[in-house]
């Protein structure tokens, strides 16, 4: 099975690559953007067939090398 | 002041760049080195002072320091400085620091996404500790820095503790002593230590700044710091 890790700045983070984007987004026109978070997506491919142990397994990846808990928050998917 | 020769293990990492210039550093104040491959589990005997030096190890992947803090070394860094022993970790070396959890916050890219190298100056903190012994309080340093990842970042509580504890080492200034933003760093922090006091993290490059000749020698009183 597949877990698709998305890592962001947490909120309230200052994420200066998403304003800079932001920024370029204002200056081509596109005035509906409130906001932009620019993260990352890591795509685990598993061995096992097990979600539940998959999750418990992806979950502690992410805690302990994946996301640094201190400035990121992280979402898990697992398909 | 007797001056006190030290033995100073100086890391090494896939991809670090700084290990000569810190070796030159100390030995050029009469200290011994020894570099250390981070696949070793064990570090040199007797030493005084483990330094985590500048670069890119591990490319910078995933995270700054994020990989490194992982490597068979750490372990022995880890136990070493929860037993009292003195790390410093310059640049890159304080990112892998933050990332091991031996010193709190984290480091952000910069906040105008831009890598800066030039030189700085930084203002004296605190000096009540291990490395900045020989600085005075309020007194400016030219020191260089150079990194992408340099925005220290702590949350509020975090932030107060480091205050109270007297563990902000430097901040960026102009030449007055005022702080200037840099980089995006929370108030302008450039270095801090652990809670303890025997664990150094700064951005800036003292090994860069030994000759005069070369724009400045601030960099030697720091590093002089650890033979009191």
């Amino acid at each position: 099975m597949t877990a698709v890790v998305n890592v962001f700045l947490k909120e309230g983070v200052l994420d200066p690559q998403g304003k800079a984007a932001h920024h370029a987004l204002d200056s081509l026109g596109f005035a509906s953007v409130e906001d932009v978070r620019i993260g990352k997506q890591i795509i685990l491919k598993l061995k096992t067939d097990d979600k539940a142990e998959a999750e418990v397994e992806v979950r502690e990846m992410c805690e302990t090398l994946l996301a640094n808990t201190v400035i990121e928050d992280y979402t898990i998917e697992i398909n | 002041m007797q001056k006190r020769s030290l033995k100073v293990a100086v890391l090494r990492f896939p991809g670090t760049n700084c290990e000569f210039d810190t070796q030159y550093a100390f030995e050029k104040l009469g200290h011994s080195t020894e570099l250390v491959w981070h696949e070793n589990e064990t570090l040199p005997e007797n030493i005084d002072l483990i330094v985590v030096p500048g670069g890119f190890s591990y490319g910078d992947y995933l995270r700054s320091g994020s990989i490194a803090r992982f490597s068979p070394v750490m372990k022995a860094v880890v136990s070493f400085a929860n037993d009292g022993g003195k790390v410093l970790g310059i640049c890159n070396g304080f990112q892998i620091l933050t990332e091991a959890g031996l010193l709190p916050g984290a480091l952000k890219r910069n906040n105008n996404l831009h890598f800066i190298s030039k030189h700085q100056n930084l203002c004296v903190i605190n000096n009540d500790n291990p490395f900045l012994n020989l600085c005075e309080k309020g007194e400016v340093l030219n020191i260089p820095i150079a990194h992408a990842d340099g925005n220290y970042y702590i949350d509020g509580a975090g932030f107060k503790k480091l205050e109270a504890n007297k563990q902000i080492l430097l901040r960026y200034c102009d030449e007055k002593g005022e702080p200037v933003v840099v980089n995006g760093s929370v108030t302008s922090i450039a270095g801090i230590c652990n809670e303890s006091k025997n664990v150094f993290g700064l951005m800036p490059h003292p090994e860069r700044a030994l000759e005069a000749i070369l724009g400045s020698e601030d960099g030697l009183r720091m590093l002089q710091g650890f033979e009191a």
